[in-house]
């Protein structure tokens, strides 16, 4: 039982995920394979939104897969076969957007944002410590001794 | 100055829920067309229909007047939901020109024996390379067609009568009187 239990363990080990990409997609030169692999896995599936085309089982996936690997038989550079991609369905089939003046706030927003808040905070410690108490004059003084005598 | 320090904060806070808000407002599964504004890519598609001669739907086609495409498959649900309305238009003089997208054989065909052919021309796509030129992302989807061979709106989903009457109508009447 143990050792059974073992084997099942060390196989989900190897075992790798089901991939979407058939045998009889992939091009025989194995370079060009590896290229449109990497691609494919930095373009998105028009249809399940949230899943490259290399993950994904949707029809036009596979078309789009097709497409790809035809460009780059045909010649074109990583860049040249996504930028045909991108043609027909814009910067979204790209899971990581350009910057663009329509993504400038997308890429460093978040980046001011945190520049913003952190002068707002250093603002505010920095007022607090000029707010500083004045020191006590001869009247209070008097006083704080009374007090301190009283209680001792 | 604390007035300031008061305000900024509010201010980028309102800026970041607006533009959120109008975000959920929108269908994220909707992508925009890159084809607005420019011309149909060249596309000459058979008919799969039998006996109408082989003339298909071709870009050419859209010159001198405007036109709309209707991109529908035999297996695709959303357009048995949106053909009665189709039906509906032709009955009413409307032109619409039909790309079956993605269809295996006679699918095509054979479906629009079935519940009535509501196009124009037919376009058969079975490798869907047109519809990927257009940018299709799925089926149904309309493109609105002007008479110089101009893409100017594209519906996706199935078109109801309001979208009809409140969208593709109106755009149909104004290119209309542009040609």
């Amino acid at each position: 039982m143990k050792r059974l239990l073992a084997l099942v363990l060390a196989l989900t080990v190897v075992a790798g995920p089901a991939l979407a990409v058939l045998p009889e997609e992939q091009l025989k030169d194995p370079v060009l394979e590896a290229r449109a692999r990497h691609l494919s896995k930095e373009l998105r599936c028009v249809v399940c939104q949230n899943q490259t085309i290399d993950d994904s089982d949707a029809p036009l996936a596979a078309d789009l897969r097709a497409i790809l690997r035809e460009r780059l038989v045909a010649g074109d550079s990583d860049k040249q076969a996504k930028a045909y991609l991108v043609q027909r369905y814009g910067d979204f089939v790209l899971l990581k957007p350009p910057i663009n003046p329509a993504t400038l706030f997308l890429w460093f927003g978040p980046a001011l944002l945190l520049l913003g808040g952190g002068f707002g905070v250093w603002r505010y410690w920095r007022g607090r410590s000029v707010a500083a108490p004045a020191p006590l004059d001869p009247e209070e003084q008097a006083r704080l001794k009374a007090l301190l005598s009283e209680t001792s | 100055m604390r007035r300031l320090a008061f305000i900024v904060p509010v201010i980028v806070f309102l800026g970041i829920a607006a533009v959120l808000a109008v975000g959920l407002g929108r269908d994220p599964k909707i992508l925009p067309s890159m084809l607005i504004g420019k011309p149909l890519p060249t596309f000459n598609l058979p008919d799969v229909r039998a006996g109408t001669g082989g003339r298909g739907l071709a870009s050419a086609d859209f010159h001198g007047k405007p036109g709309l495409i209707n991109v529908f498959a035999s297996w695709c649900v959303s357009c048995r939901i949106e053909h009665p309305f189709l039906m509906r238009l032709k009955a009413e003089g409307v032109s619409i020109h039909g790309l079956n997208w993605k269809d295996k054989g006679d699918a095509g065909a054979r479906w629009l024996t079935r519940f009535g052919d509501p196009y124009d021309r037919v376009g058969y796509d079975p490798t869907g390379r047109t519809g990927i030129n257009l940018g299709v992302t799925g089926a149904p989807e309309t493109f609105v067609i002007d008479s110089k061979g101009v893409v100017r709106y594209r519906y996706v989903g199935p078109i109801t009568p309001e979208v009809w009457a409140t969208t593709l109508k109106p755009l149909l009447d104004k290119l209309e009187a542009e040609a």
